[in-house]
């Protein structure tokens, strides 16, 4: 099975990135662009089979590695 | 041969960049048809950028001895000697398609591949320096590739750690659809650890090192030979994609090899890849090769062996080892976390056999196919001269300070800080003189030497006259060595043109060269190391004639050099004769909005004893700051001092029969301010070597005042360092 | 006085380290690779900056994993002293040695400047060369050095005088204007909580020399000499 992840910055932290895709998408005349955060998305293949397991093991990626949670949120997916 | 090979039409014959006549010639050399893979590596061996078949006639004639001189143009870089057993390894590569197609990742590989080459040799590379130009700020493209070039070219510096310490920035509409990024690398080695690329020893194993091997810049070779049109930028694919963090270790690693004694040759996969590098050291060592395919470290599956030879993956390097010690280099690859593989064996057979799979793929005589490739004597015009403008006839209005101040705020007279801030300038610790200045220069770790290093080209005085261009590309770099107070020791050239076959942009390629080779004769300053390339046009367009020139020299004493900042109540003195010469300088074009007239002259004796007069009052302790007078003239020249220092001076027009305008932003050549607390001890030096010195100043306060006209030094800081980032700040 | 440098695969500027100690301890550092798991007995361990493990995920992150990293974190809670310069401070909060977190630069590009540096406290081994309130000039090159910190632990990290530096006009004016990256407060560097870590984003070591770049960073290195000193050689 695979393992989806999204790793984005906390509300509250500033996104300097985000904030200069937004503006330049409004430059580039999209109207309606609201505010804009960045993230990371990672991919990871697992040989886990149980699920419940296998969401385990990689929420303790994302704390020991993939996320620094003193700035970043994380949410995992996991897929068949 | 391999089971399926798709009939060699002369579509495909074209598609592969290759004539009717190259085709009729690789026929002669096989004596039958080359299949498909054979083709792909014909096609790079012989394009414009590996084989060099429109400039190899005339890149011969130029100087490239010298008694300092270890070795010239024909290894991955010049070599040259720097005394205490060191010696100092650097050339200039231009990365032009590519920076514009993917401007980050097109300007980070060029940095990786220059780094390369010199690391190749044995040397740890201690500075980066870049040449880039780009086209019209209005142009809608050119904030999009300033901001991608920077960002690739300190993206990759800053990440393996060698400082990018210097180089040069222009604008104009010719650079619209072909920019170009030239990257320069500067490294040290020991004169008795210099490696080369010449494969020796029959039965010797080829190893592979570095990346794995993917489908990256298949053609990139082809593609840096061909003109662009509209859809180069479908080209996306064959941009590579670079890394330098495995780059890094790639230094470090083949460093701490060197180290030992395992190397017989080495040589990097630069363009053209496997298929390069393994013909040109098997080519130099007059041995035959045989690679197995199958051992090739892959990053993707089912790749051909067409694209293992063409693949143009980045950060791998080709070894051949002494038999036995595998074990050793392994282990420190390892250590490295970098892959390792021995892919082949040195042959007596004078042959490239490449296998896959158990079958031959191809099989080719090296000789005629590295040695053999075509050499063109492409029809060439000379380049008419324009005449010389009368300064009289240039119309001036309005202050002189006041159009001082517009011109530093024009593109290519404006401050580059918003660049080299991007750039690591000052990592290893050894940064003597910081960019922003004449020539940087970097200190030669535990010794009191440093080596200073500049890159220059005045492409508008080339266009207009390319042997004077030429020269005068040469002769700024000399000037700029000479102004820190370094002996000028060796050039890089990397020629940057247009269509060559087209005999007005041949005739431009020409009489750069010539103007290059009357240079290095004069001032005894060979060419060690270059690169040419040619078919930067787009749609028939062609950019202005750039022969960039990489100048290295030699300080014995780092802590006798000096900088462009001036002190507090010095006297200020003008080398060099001033008459004014307008013809294609800054001030005609953007003030006079004209782009004619014949450049400035160049004078190589003067310039010479100019040169030597510098040196001896640097060496002397008699100056505290020297400037080379360039783009823009002589209070241009003057206003960088002033900023530098954030310190004023009261100029005193000496302009005698010269208009005033023409005194101040003329661009005669071979001149220098130097500032100094007697001047009299510089009057006299210049004096007894007959070069023209002139009292124009002194220096203090927070104001330039010339003739009652007086400007704020913050007005002009504003101006000047204020255009490149709000430039680049407007969305 | 003796001291260790902790390079990583990516680490580029140990060699400043290297000569700024050198010059200061009259004797070189030991080098340690990550992928050792013992330190040497030494007075004080340097992370130097770089780019380690290419600064790819998160500067710093992948290093903080290293198996050297525990052998650091066992030391620092001993007491010995620890010093992280740019990379090296990344990796420190990374490890979570050190509070908050560095982020992209608010320009979003890397930059490369002097700047000028106020000093927050003169009373620790790190700073007792210079003077509190003191002003000196060092040069910055990162790209991911604005500090972060959540509001609760930036309140105890200034009440319980864990800055170390910040960012600072000529004159000592603190404003956004003089701080290169955006960092919270104008925090340049900061200490853990018992004062023996302390990480920083500017580089004294590149400001050790009057002839490059002048004598910013001098003091201190000459503060740990003197303050470890006493300490078996």
């Amino acid at each position: 099975m695979k393992a989806k992840i999204h790793v984005t910055l906390k509300s509250g932290v500033l996104d300097p990135q985000g904030k200069a895709v937004g503006h330049a998408l409004g430059s580039l005349g999209f109207a309606g662009v609201g505010e804009v955060r960045q993230g990371k998305y990672i991919e990871i293949e697992l040989s886990e089979t149980d699920v419940g397991t296998a969401k385990a093991n990689v929420e303790e990626m994302c704390k020991k590695l993939l996320a620094n949670t003193v700035i970043e949120n994380y949410a995992v997916e996991i897929v068949g | 041969m391999s089971e399926i090979t798709p009939p060699i039409t002369p579509s495909v014959v074209a598609e592969h960049g290759l004539s009717t006549e190259e085709y009729a010639k690789i026929l002669e050399i096989l004596g039958r048809a080359p299949n498909r893979t054979e083709l792909g590596v014909f096609s790079v061996m012989w394009s414009e950028h590996c084989s060099y078949k429109s400039s190899k006639k005339w890149l011969k004639t130029l100087p490239t001895s010298a008694p300092w001189v270890i070795c010239g143009p024909g290894e991955n870089a010049g070599v040259i000697d720097i005394g205490e057993g060191l010696a100092c390894i650097f050339k200039m590569e231009s990365h032009n398609h590519p920076s514009f197609i993917e401007p980050y990742q097109g300007a980070a590989t060029g940095v990786g591949g220059i780094l390369r080459d010199v690391f190749t040799m044995g040397a740890r590379p201690i500075a980066n320096m870049n040449a880039l130009r780009f086209g019209s700020p209005d142009n809608a493209k050119t904030k999009h590739l300033v901001a991608g070039v920077v960002a690739g070219i300190g993206g990759y510096g800053n990440c393996v750690g060698v400082p990018t310490v210097g180089g040069e920035c222009n604008f104009h509409a010719s650079y619209d659809g072909n920019i170009l990024v030239n990257a320069m690398t500067v490294g040290i080695a020991a004169t008795d650890k210099i490696f080369y690329s010449a494969a020796a020893g029959i039965g010797n194993p080829v190893v592979y090192v570095g990346s794995k091997t993917g489908r990256d810049g298949i053609h990139g070779a082809t593609m840096a030979s061909a003109e662009f049109n509209a859809d180069s930028e479908e080209k996306r694919p064959t941009v590579q994609v670079g890394d330098p963090f495995t780059e890094k270790l790639l230094i470090e690693a083949c460093l701490e090899l060197m180290a030992t004694d395992c190397i017989v040759a080495i040589q990097d996969m630069g363009a053209a890849g496997l298929t390069s590098s393994s013909f040109e050291m098997a080519s130099k060592g007059g041995m035959g090769v045989e690679l197995d395919l199958d051992q090739v470290p892959a990053r993707e599956s089912g790749m051909t062996a067409y694209e293992f030879l063409l693949s143009e993956s980045q950060e791998r390097m080709l070894m051949v080892l002494k038999p036995g010690s595998e074990d050793v280099a392994r282990a420190i690859f390892d250590k490295w976390e970098l892959d390792f593989a021995v892919i082949g064996h040195l042959t007596d057979s004078g042959r490239m056999v490449i296998k896959m799979k158990g079958a031959v793929e191809a099989d080719l005589p090296i000789d005629p196919l590295a040695l053999a490739s075509p050499e063109y004597d492409r029809p060439w015009e000379k380049t008419p001269t324009q005449g010389t403008i009368d300064p009289a006839s240039v119309p001036h209005s309005g202050g002189i300070l006041a159009t001082l101040q517009t011109l530093l705020a024009t593109p290519d007279l404006a401050s580059k800080r918003w660049i080299w801030e991007q750039y690591d300038h000052l990592v290893m610790g050894d940064t003597v003189i910081r960019p922003g200045g004449d020539a940087a220069l970097v200190r030669v770790r535990d010794t009191k030497r440093a080596l200073a290093m500049t890159t220059d080209c005045t492409p508008r005085y080339c266009l207009a006259d390319p042997v004077m261009g030429g020269r005068q590309a040469v002769a700024e770099t000399w000037r700029n060595i000479c102004a820190v107070g370094a002996r000028p020791l060796a050039i890089t050239d990397n020629m940057n043109f247009g269509n060559p076959t087209n005999p007005r942009i041949m005739g431009q390629f020409v009489g750069a060269i010539e103007g290059i080779r009357e240079a290095c004769l004069a001032l005894d300053y060979p060419v060690v190391s270059g690169n040419v390339s040619l078919y930067n046009e787009t749609a028939g367009s062609a950019i202005l004639p750039t022969p960039a020139i990489g100048g290295v020299g030699l300080m014995d004493d780092y802590t006798k050099a000096v900088g462009v900042a001036w002190r507090d109540g010095d006297s200020l003195v003008l080398l060099g004769a001033t008459k004014g010469h307008l013809g294609q300088s800054i001030y005609l074009r953007e003030i006079a909005g004209r782009e004619d007239g014949a450049p400035p002259p160049v004078d190589l004796a003067l310039e010479r004893i100019t040169g030597e007069l510098v040196r001896e009052l640097v060496a002397g302790g008699h100056v505290s700051a020297c400037h080379d007078i360039s783009d823009g003239g002589l209070l241009v020249a003057l206003a960088e001092m002033a900023l530098a220092a954030n310190i004023g001076a009261d100029i005193m027009n000496k302009a005698g029969d010269v208009p005033l305008h023409a005194w101040a932003f003329g661009e005669d050549q071979g001149r220098y301010i130097v500032a100094a607390s007697r001047a009299n001890t510089v009057l006299e030096l210049a004096a007894k070597r007959g070069i023209p010195a002139n009292l124009i100043g002194r220096t203090g306060g927070i104001l330039l005042t010339l003739k009652g006209e007086r400007v704020l030094l913050d007005d002009l800081r504003e101006s000047h360092e204020g255009w490149l980032p709000d430039y680049m700040a407007v969305a | 006085m003796t001291a260790a440098i902790v390079t990583f695969p990516g680490s580029n500027r140990e060699r400043d380290m290297v000569m700024a100690l050198t010059r200061a301890f009259g004797k070189a550092p030991a080098l340690v690779w990550h992928r050792d798991t013992e330190l040497p007995k030494v007075d004080l361990i340097v992370i130097p900056g770089g780019f380690a493990y290419g600064d790819y995920l998160r500067a710093g992150a992948m290093a903080a994993q290293s198996p050297i990293m525990r052998a650091v974190a066992d030391r620092a809670q001993q007491g010995v002293l620890v010093l992280g310069v740019c990379n090296g401070f990344q990796v420190l909060t990374e490890a979570r040695l050190l509070p908050g977190a560095l982020m992209r630069n608010a320009g979003l590009k890397f930059v490369c400047r002097e700047v000028h540096l106020r000093v927050e406290r003169a009373d620790t081994p790190f700073t007792q060369g210079y003077r509190k309130g003191e002003i000196f000039k060092c040069p910055v090159a990162h790209h991911d050095g604005n500090y972060f910190a959540d509001s609760e632990t930036l309140a105890r990290i200034e009440g319980e005088g864990q800055v170390a530096f910040r960012y600072c006009s000529p004159q000592g004016d603190l404003g956004a204007a003089f701080t290169p990256n955006g960092s919270i407060n104008d925090i340049a560097g900061v200490y853990n909580d018992k004062g023996n870590v302390l990480g920083l984003m500017p580089h004294p070591e590149d400001a050790t020399e009057k002839l490059l770049g002048g004598l910013g960073g001098a003091p201190l290195f000459a503060g740990l000499a003197e303050a470890l000193a006493g300490a078996p050689a």
